[in-house]
Parts: structure tokens; C-alpha cells; sequence
């Protein structure tokens, strides 16, 4: 774990020889293997495990292909490369999806050794984004600027991706395993919806440590994530968790894959045992070989220096006269901008929903838009979020306006961060062999449905998420309104849920009532929204606070009552 | 009736069993089989597309009339016949 690149770029974590070696290696091994499988040495069940460990799917209409944005940082360079393959290799487009990946949907088999050769050239793989081990660690898209940032989660999820590549023991786990780390006062990283989610905080004296949730997760059980410890100390980061994956590596069920996520142990077991079994074998561990040691956490911190930022006041006069310019601005900034640690600097999220759009689409030209930019005004470094969108970390208040001009001319300046039109929808029966019904639709007929930008703030904070199955990768069951794709003979149904949120106070969403048909579905929600405007006590009220007041009667009368 | 699918394994391509045992890229030109010989020409063509490493995911699925036209039942198949719904560029109806 103790190798660390000298002469590192801000924000962003470069490889080191070791690293570069070991992808490169990877890279000509699946290329033999991948000749092997076309001459026909390698049968397709021999094949298919392979292809997987590489990130390369078999979807509806060609193979699919997902490539790790570790912890969703990216420098505009690999922006560009990501954009340049979609271009070479795809249909000129990617699609970033709520793991904070990107996924090309349209790849052949004979192309991806090429791809994945590219993707090497500027530090990025597809490794461990498919399969049981640990998949890419997530964070805070505000990570390293937000104002209410305690702790740089980069760091930790650095220091996890670096331990668990390859990881023996944790490459052939009971199902994969998806860890996320916030280190704010508000989760962005929706922590206690994944198999472990850490909350890193400081004690009194300053010094890091974390609260770990363990055994949430979405899909076909849902469960909101556990207090399994409420303090680890930095220097037991790393063996406490390496407790935990050993109790699933030994307890997780492998003989159901659908009983073997962590989750499902914690639940069997009961919390009070799984942590008793964590903290004997963590009392094991505990030692010199698994101590974190403060100097490995201070080189990869070096890695997250701050950007050079300048001493600005906070106050920016040509923020302020092009608000009052340009009311579609003012809004965008209402909206899309958020405060930032250093005065005179904002975090601007780009939105991939513009109004009647494919939700985490990008095309190419629009990459290359958005790393240009990044280069131009955020230091080169852009980040991913887990709800689709690209978000630029440390801009200028006297920039804003700029930046969002030549976004808005590119369909990427949407003032919907947050808002109903920021839908979550999975690629569903359009491109998802595993899909009951389509996704993209619903998403692109209720964005058109409230485009407009004054009714979007009219309404506030509402979180809309589309999945196409039970497996949840729209995040369905943490939406304040959640669909599920259904089939019922042959024909899609939505299964529509209310009461979902992903934050610190997290819930699973509840069934409001029988599943409707896509058109309905997207009356359905309008019905919901003014249900909702006619019962909140203010317009500070979110909806989901609304919904916790009054319940689900006077939402369910309105939907159902014709019936 | 049934058609036979598959995806093309060199670069994913939906394909479609048609006459005299060729695989063609065009659900129109695919070949329709009675629900009773379906099986028998699957397990046939499963075992001829290993040998040739020509296809995968190879599996059979049912197709109606409609407007005397053979049209797949589910949605899933009409999609990828066509391509996505939501991206009439992209799939085989865009060419
Ligand atoms: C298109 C190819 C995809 C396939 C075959 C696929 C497959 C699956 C499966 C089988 C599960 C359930 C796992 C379990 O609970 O054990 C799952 C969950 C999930 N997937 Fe996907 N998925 C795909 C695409 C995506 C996309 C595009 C996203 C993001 C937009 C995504 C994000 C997730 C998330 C967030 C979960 C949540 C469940 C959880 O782990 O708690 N997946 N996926
Ligand atoms: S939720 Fe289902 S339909 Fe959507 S991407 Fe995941 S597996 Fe596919």
C-alpha cells in the first residue's frame, strides 16, 4: 500500500510506476485473453467471468462497458480520453451512472484490449467495476471544497482503493461490495445505503476518525445501513474494516445470490452479533501490520493539496450585477452553486438533465465542453456525482457567470440541481438485459412535464428515481418519489413510492398503491406534487417533511380515488 | 411462432437465425418457426454457434401478427430488433 507517487497534481491522485505496471499488465493479459475467446480456446463460460473482471457487460444491443471513476474525481485530461474513446470506439456518447462511473453502451468485444490500452494512458481501468470484490469507492462530490467539510474523504477512499485492488482475499467475495465515505455535515455520498458507509468526523482533539454503517444496501431487500461502531480511530481504519470483510468473506451466504450481500448476514445474524464477531476479529488484527500509519495517510493527503487558490473577498460584485442581469443566471446560482470553503470561490454542479434529456448522458462534444472549462476555471479537475452529473469543485465567484454561459449554450446549464427535474433513471429495457420496463422515458416525460424553472423552485427539494428493475441501480427506494419499472404480460407498469431519502436521515420509500402505466405514471406525479403544494405549511416545507406531517392518505386519495 | 436471437460475439451485434442456418443482422429477414420445432432448431443453433464461436446469449422468443406483419411479443425484442426507444439514431433503425 506504501507506494505514493512523487510530484503530484492537486485534487487528483496520479499512479505511481507501480500502479501504471500492474494496469498495463492487465491490459496485455486481457487482450491474449480475448484472442484466446475469438479463436475459440476459450468457451464462453470460461470467457464470461473474464470479461466481467474487466468491466465489459453483454447488454440488449452490444457489449457494455464500465470504467471506474475512482471516488468520481477526474482530471480534464481524463475527461478528454473518456470522450475521445466514446468518439473512436462508441456512438459518441457516455453515460454516467449513480456509482459514479461511466458507461459506454455500444462497445465490441474485438475493441476493448484497444480501449482499455487508451484508458491506461491516463490512469484509468476498468478493474473491479463488475464482479464480487470491493467496486469503486464513493464520495462526497463536494469532497475537498465544501464549506462543511470535516474530513477529506479522498484520502480514505485513496487509501481503500489502493488496499483493496486485487486484494486476495477480497477478490471472490460472497457478492461485490460497495463502500462510500462522506466527511461532511450533510451526506452527498448517501453512506447508509451501501454495504459499509463511513462518516468520518473528528474527536475533540481534532484528530480523524469514523462512525461505520454496515449492511445497507438497495435491490431486491432493502436496508438502511447499521451503527456497527460510532468511533474508529484513523490508525485502525484499515484493520476494522478488513474485520468486517472477513466476518462476510467467512458468514456471507454463497449458496443464494440473493441472500449474499452484507446486508442480508447482518440481518440474519442480528446487529449485536455481527458486531461482536467484527470487534473479536478486529481485536485480532488490531496490530502493527494493519495500523494505518500517520505518515502513508499525510503522503496521500499531500496528493489532495488544495488547488492554488487565490485570497479573494467573498463578496463578488460581477456575481452580484450579472444576477441581477440575467434572471436564468441568478437562478442557475440559486440552484447549482454551492458554497465553498475558501471565500470567493463556489462549486458549481453541471447538470446532465436538461429538460426532456437522457439523465447521465453526455455526448462527446459536451465532454470536451466540460474538460475545457474544468481547465479553464476549476483548476483542471471535475468530479462525478452519484445523482448524474459532473460538478466543478473550485470556482470563481466572478467566473460564474462565463462559466455557466458556455454550459447553458452546450444544454448543460439546467437550474435543476436537486430539484424534481434532477431525475435518477438506470438505462433500463432500453439498454439493461436484466430490465423490466423502461426507465429513460418516465425520466425524459416528467423532466418535460416541469421544465419550467420558476415551478422547479416553486417546488423544491424533490428527489425523483427511476429504476427498470428490483435491483435498484436508479436508487429507486430512496427517492421522496421512487418508480419501479414492472412487467406485468408483457406490458410496463410503474410501481410508484413515496417517503425514500438518501441523506443521514435515511429511508427506504413505501409502496403508495397499485403499480399504474406510463402514462398515468407521470400524471401520478403531478398529482403527488400538488397534493403536496396544497398541504405544505410553508414554502420552506420540503416535500418530504410534508409527506412525514400528513402521510400517505390525502397522496393516495388523490392517485387512487378514481379507482 | 418463434424467432431465434443471439448476440454476435466479436462485437455484440443482435443477430437472428435465418434461412438455411445464416445468422442475419435484420429481424425481417429472420427465419419463423413453429413453437413445437423451436426447441430442436435452438439446441441445433446453440450448438453450431459454440463450434463456429460465432454468437452468444442464444435463445428463442416468441413473435406475433400485427397488421400481418411478424412483430416480436415482448418489448424487450422489439427493442432490440430497433434499438432504443429513446435514441431512434442509434440501433439497427437508424440505418
Ligand atoms: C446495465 C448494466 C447493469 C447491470 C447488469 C446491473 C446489475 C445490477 C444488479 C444485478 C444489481 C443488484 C445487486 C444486488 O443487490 O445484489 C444492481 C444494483 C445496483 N446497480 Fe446496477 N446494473 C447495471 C447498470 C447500472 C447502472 C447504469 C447504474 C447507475 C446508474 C447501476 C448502479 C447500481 C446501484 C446503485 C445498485 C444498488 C443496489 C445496491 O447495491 O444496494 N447499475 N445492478
Ligand atoms: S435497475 Fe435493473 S434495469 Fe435498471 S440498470 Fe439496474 S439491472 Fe438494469
Amino acid at each position: 500500500m506504501n507506494h505514493i507517487a512523487p510530484g503530484a497534481r492537486a485534487g487528483i491522485y496520479h499512479y505511481d510506476e507501480i500502479d501504471r505496471q500492474f494496469v498495463a499488465e492487465r491490459v496485455e493479459q486481457f487482450r491474449k485473453q480475448v484472442e484466446r475467446r475469438l479463436s475459440g480456446e476459450l468457451t464462453e463460460e470460461e470467457f464470461k467471468p473474464i470479461r466481467l473482471m474487466n468491466g465489459l457487460y453483454l447488454q440488449l444491443h452490444a457489449y457494455m462497458l464500465r470504467i471506474a471513476v475512482p471516488y468520481g474525481v477526474m482530471s480534464a485530461t481524463q475527461l478528454r480520453k473518456l470522450s475521445a474513446i466514446g468518439r473512436k470506439y462508441d456512438r459518441g456518447y457516455g453515460h454516467f451512472t449513480t456509482r459514479q462511473n461511466l458507461q459506454y453502451n455500444w462497445i465490441k468485444l474485438e475493441d476493448t484490449p484497444a480501449i482499455l490500452h487508451e484508458l491506461a494512458e491516463v490512469d484509468m481501468h476498468a478493474l473491479q467495476t463488475s464482479g464480487n470484490c470491493v467496486r469503486n469507492v464513493t464520495t462526497d462530490p463536494f469532497v475537498g471544497a465544501a464549506r462543511d467539510e470535516v474530513v477529506d474523504g479522498r484520502v480514505y477512499a485513496e487509501i481503500l482503493r489502493q488496499w483493496t485492488t486485487m486484494h486476495p482475499e477480497f477478490t471472490y467475495l460472497p457478492r461485490k461490495f460497495k463502500i462510500a465515505i462522506s466527511g461532511a455535515e450533510s451526506d452527498r455520498a448517501a453512506v447508509r445505503i451501501h454495504d459499509v458507509g463511513l462518516l468520518a468526523r473528528r474527536n475533540e482533539k481534532g484528530e480523524p476518525g469514523f462512525s461505520f454503517y454496515v449492511g445497507g444496501g438497495l435491490g431486491r431487500s432493502p436496508f438502511v445501513g447499521k451503527l456497527v461502531r460510532e468511533w474508529v480511530a484513523q490508525e485502525d481504519f484499515v484493520a476494522y474494516l478488513e474485520a468486517i470483510l472477513r466476518v462476510y468473506n467467512q458468514y456471507g451466504r454463497r449458496d443464494n445470490i440473493y441472500k449474499a450481500r452484507i446486508k442480508i448476514l447482518v440481518h440474519e445474524l442480528g446487529l449485536e452479533k455481527f458486531t461482536q464477531e467484527v470487534e473479536e476479529e478486529f481485536a485480532r488484527l488490531r496490530g502493527p501490520k494493519y495500523r494505518l500509519d500517520p505518515e502513508v495517510v499525510e503522503a496521500i493527503r499531500q496528493h489532495f493539496a488544495p488547488p492554488p487558490l487565490e485570497e479573494l473577498p467573498d463578496h463578488s460584485d460581477a456575481l452580484e450585477r450579472a444576477k441581477a442581469a440575467d434572471p436564468a443566471f441568478a437562478n442557475w446560482v440559486a440552484v447549482n452553486v454551492a458554497e465553498h470553503k475558501a471565500p470567493g470561490y463556489a462549486i458549481a454542479t453541471v447538470s446532465l438533465k436538461p429538460a426532456g434529456g437522457i439523465p447521465g448522458d453526455a455526448t462527446c462534444d459536451q465532454m470536451d465542453l466540460v474538460a475545457d472549462l474544468a481547465e479553464r476555471y476549476s483548476f483542471g479537475e471535475l468530479r462525478v456525482t452519484h445523482v448524474q452529473n459532473l460538478v466543478l469543485a473550485h470556482v470563481k465567484k466572478d467566473d460564474l457567470y462565463d462559466l455557466w454561459k458556455q454550459l447553458d449554450a452546450a444544454e448543460l446549464g439546467s437550474a435543476n440541481a436537486g430539484l424534481i427535474g434532477d431525475i435518477i433513471a438506470c438505462p433500463g429495457l432500453d439498454y439493461c438485459a436484466l430490465a423490466n420496463a423502461r426507465s429513460i422515458p418516465l425520466a425524459q416525460a416528467i423532466s418535460a412535464r416541469f421544465a419550467d424553472p420558476v415551478r422547479q423552485r416553486t417546488i423544491g427539494e424533490l428527489g425523483i428515481k427511476i429504476s427498470g428493475c428490483i435491483n435498484a441501480c436508479g436508487h429507486h427506494h430512496v427517492g421522496a418519489i421512487g418508480i419501479l419499472g414492472v412487467d406485468k404480460k408483457g406490458t410496463e407498469y410503474y410501481q410508484i413510492t413515496v417517503g425514500g431519502d438518501p441523506t443521514l436521515t435515511t429511508a427506504i420509500g413505501d409502496i403508495l398503491g397499485p403499480a399504474v402505466t406510463e402514462t398515468e405514471a407521470v400524471d401520478a406525479i403531478e398529482a403527488i406534487v400538488d397534493v403536496y403544494l396544497a398541504n405544505r405549511s410553508d414554502e420552506g416545507e420540503r416535500f418530504i417533511d410534508t409527506l412525514r406531517r400528513v402521510g400517505h392518505a390525502p397522496f393516495k386519495e388523490r392517485i387512487y380515488a378514481a379507482d | 411462432m418463434k424467432a431465434i436471437t443471439a448476440n454476435r460475439l466479436r462485437d455484440g451485434e443482435v443477430v437472428f437465425l435465418g434461412k438455411d442456418g445464416v445468422w442475419v443482422e435484420s429481424f425481417a429477414a429472420a427465419a419463423l418457426f413453429p413453437r413445437a420445432e423451436a426447441d430442436g432448431v435452438l439446441a441445433a443453433a446453440k450448438e453450431k454457434a459454440e463450434r463456429e464461436q460465432f454468437g452468444v446469449d442464444i435463445y428463442a422468443f416468441e413473435v406475433v401478427e400485427q397488421d400481418g406483419v411478424p412483430v416480436p411479443a415482448t418489448m424487450r425484442e422489439r427493442i432490440r430488433t430497433a434499438g432504443p426507444t429513446v435514441r431512434l439514431d442509434l440501433g439497427k433503425q437508424a440505418a
